[in-house]
């Protein structure tokens, strides 16, 4: 059992919903993430994305792109991407990190290559966001093999039959995608999110992670209403863009950004567990 | 001597019949390149698409229409013509063009956006979006969808925007809205990423008409089939002209939509050499160039794998080329397959050769070339010069120059 789903089985348990900030690696430079990502888990994540920077990030919002042509800028590399993991870990063994990104640097450095570096590194879950369902059988059988567990892509287009085809090889959570468009584009429908991600339910035991859209404290609260976890990304990574010249700034509004988010899903998560234990003393 | 070939009349071999007649698969592979790699949103809108095509393809009404509208509005079939003096200039095989700057809008693109515009019309979609790098594109598909009653909007490097101003002003004359890229290389690849970015946020109204061979399947085989009535009609104008096929095909490479257009229908003819000519730019020694097939290795951008120009960090590189058309990292995957199986070869031509046979082209035979197509007579005056008189070198002149007046006389110190 990996990192990955010793936390959700924990959180589980708890009856608490995953918060799950992403971050562009190396922006704004190279020194600035593992302290980033310390900070994050303070400010209450659960699991941390770590954004692979690429020159043609194709499914991402400008907020992003803008993120990794600034640490493409500062030459951030797939394997200076794994060092700041390994760093991170020297401090944190137990918060679970998903890196997330496109195909071509981790092809370019050769898969296994990658996997066995990954795991040493200590990455828990790669979200290859290029890698369909149809590519994934060149892929799976190295990340399994270095125990990462393969984190995939839901989209409210997806049919119920690729529902049913990605759910028989993800691990780690499923990544909802909660409308059509790039990242940080809309906003999000949080009535329809319940609807959309109930035929995932009927084939998967896997926790559901929604992104794509939720930008503040009443979105992330509305998500945890209905998905075991909450992804926030392009409005964390405004905050770094904001600051680019004051690392303690941004920081700071990172963690502020986040650490109300978590207070909102909390909040949200407790009058659930008040709603539940209200009708289970019903039922008794 | 020339190979001595009997008149063929079979225009279309039995499937099977080839290695590269069983590509790509069901997955859109050719051998190891091609295939889908996309984020998921895109999935069911290419799982439509390829349905679609796949029931217009074999729907007689559909085609026929496809056929009429190549005839009366493209002005198909484009001619074949003998490039006499330039033949006797480069001294060897004999230099023939076939004539796809003669098309409506001035190059081959147009059979594509042709193709796809009635697809999207039957699909019931009634936007469309094109990427556009030299903007040949960009006014093809801003012709049909005028035509058609379609809304459209192309995505342009605003690199590119400042080369092809005149394109530009066709566009928007055309009724197209012209989207500044600021993103990256600012050029075609960018242009690219922006439309699959809008297609993803638009799917449910809007086709995007993909202008070269690459992308997701089914576009490499779909825009193949499209451009195929280029090779079709020069392989029949050849035998009746000739009564023979040409000893060589030369054509320009960018993403690779006229040379496939071209080489397609020739695969299965042996004798027949094939010769694709990427952009050398400042020369493949400088890295300043737009030759993947010449100096790239595989990844995986744009929704396929394919040769790419990318660093030893898998980031793709930025290309240079005075042809904005060529000007891209990538290549349709058919192209890759073909060079690894060994089907055709691959070679580059550096911008002040093109140049130089614009020029020539331009004072000896009365014909502009488009500066992508510049790059095809550049290595057919050298191919032609290395083999005797009585062969034949057959170059896919894809465009004309008129939209690169401004490149030229720059590069010549003028202005205009």
């Amino acid at each position: 059992m990996n990192r990955l789903d010793t936390r959700f089985d924990a959180l589980r348990q708890r009856g608490r919903t995953a918060l799950i900030p992403y971050l562009t690696a190396g922006d704004p430079g190279p020194d600035a993430t593992v302290g980033f990502m310390h900070g994050l888990v303070e400010a209450g994540a659960d699991v941390i994305e770590l954004g692979v920077p690429f020159t043609d990030p194709m499914a991402d919002g400008p907020v992003i792109q803008a993120a990794c042509e600034r640490a493409l800028a500062n030459g951030t590399s797939l394997k200076g991407v794994l060092s700041m993991v390994a760093q991170f870990r020297e401090r944190d063994a137990e918060t679970p990190v998903v890196l997330m990104g496109y195909y071509n640097p981790i092809d370019r450095m050769g898969l296994s290559t990658f996997c066995e570096a990954a795991r040493n590194s200590g990455v828990d879950g790669v979200l290859i966001v290029d890698v369909t369902a149809e590519e994934a059988p060149e892929v799976l059988p190295e990340l399994s093999a270095a125990a990462l567990s393969p984190v995939c892509l839901i989209a409210p287009t997806t049919s119920e039959a690729r529902i049913a085809k990605i759910c028989a090889h993800a691990g780690g959570y499923i990544y909802y995608v909660s409308f059509k468009g790039v990242t940080g584009a809309s906003s999000l429908d949080a009535d329809r999110l319940a609807d959309q991600i109930a035929p995932i339910r009927t084939v998967s035991a896997l926790p559901i992670g929604v992104g794509f859209g939720v930008r503040t404290p009443t979105d992330a609260a509305a998500v945890s209403r209905v998905a075991d976890g909450v992804v926030v990304g392009s409005v964390l990574v405004s905050r770094i863009a904001d600051n680019l010249d004051d690392p303690a700034a941004a920081t700071a509004e990172l963690r502020a950004t986040l650490g109300a988010m978590r207070d909102a899903i909390d909040a949200a998560d407790d009058e659930q567990r008040k709603i539940h234990r209200q009708e289970e003393g019903e039922r008794a | 001597m020339s190979t001595t070939i009997s008149p063929d009349t079979r225009s279309h071999p039995a499937p099977g019949e080839h290695a590269w007649r069983d590509t790509p698969d069901g997955r859109g592979h050719f051998g190891p390149y091609g295939g889908r790699f996309v984020a998921e949103t895109l999935m069911a809108p290419l799982d439509e698409l390829a349905r679609a095509y796949d029931e217009a393809r074999v729907d007689e009404a559909f085609m026929a229409r496809l056929h009429a509208d190549l005839a009366d509005f493209v002005g198909r079939p484009t001619p074949l013509y003998h490039a006499e003096r330039l033949s006797e200039k480069a001294g060897g095989a004999q230099i023939w063009f076939k004539r796809e700057d003669l098309s409506h809008t001035g190059a081959h693109k147009i059979n594509n956006t042709v193709g796809q515009a009635l697809l999207a019309a039957r699909m019931g979609k009634t936007r469309v979006i094109a990427e556009t790098g030299a903007g040949q594109h960009g006014v093809a598909t801003a012709t049909v969808a005028a035509r058609l009653g379609l809304t459209c909007v192309v995505y342009m490097g605003s690199e590119d925007m400042r080369r092809q101003a005149t394109n530009v002003y066709r566009m928007r004359l055309l009724g197209a809205e012209v989207r500044p890229v600021d993103s990256g290389s600012k050029t075609l690849k960018d242009a690219m990423n922006e439309a699959l970015r809008d297609w993803v946020a638009n799917v449910d109204d809007t086709f995007y008409i993909i202008g070269t061979v690459a992308g997701p399947a089914p576009y490499p085989a779909m825009v193949r089939d499209f451009q195929a009535v280029i090779g079709q009609e020069a392989r029949r104008q050849m035998q009746e002209r000739l009564k023979r096929l040409p000893d060589a095909l030369v054509a320009c490479v960018g993403g690779g939509s006229n040379a496939i257009g071209l080489f397609y229908p020739f695969l299965d003819d042996k004798d027949v050499a094939i010769h694709g000519v990427e952009a050398g730019g400042d020369g493949i020694e400088t890295g300043r160039h737009a030759a993947p097939l010449s100096s790239g290795r595989s990844g995986v951008l744009h929704g396929n794998r394919t040769y790419l120009m990318q660093d030893d960090n898998g980031q793709i590189l930025g290309t240079h080329s005075i042809s904005a058309g060529l000007d891209y990292p990538g290549v349709g995957p058919e192209h890759s397959w073909l060079k690894d199986i060994g089907r055709a070869n691959y070679v580059s031509v550096t911008d002040a050769e093109a140049l130089d046979a614009f020029h020539e082209c331009t004072r000896i035979e009365g014909i502009m070339p488009a500066l992508e197509s510049a790059h095809a007579v550049a290595y057919a005056r050298k191919l032609a010069a290395t083999m005797s008189p009585d062969q034949v070198v057959l170059v896919n002149m894809s465009g004309r120059g008129d939209k690169d007046m401004s490149s030229v006389a720059e590069a010549a110190g003028e202005t205009l």
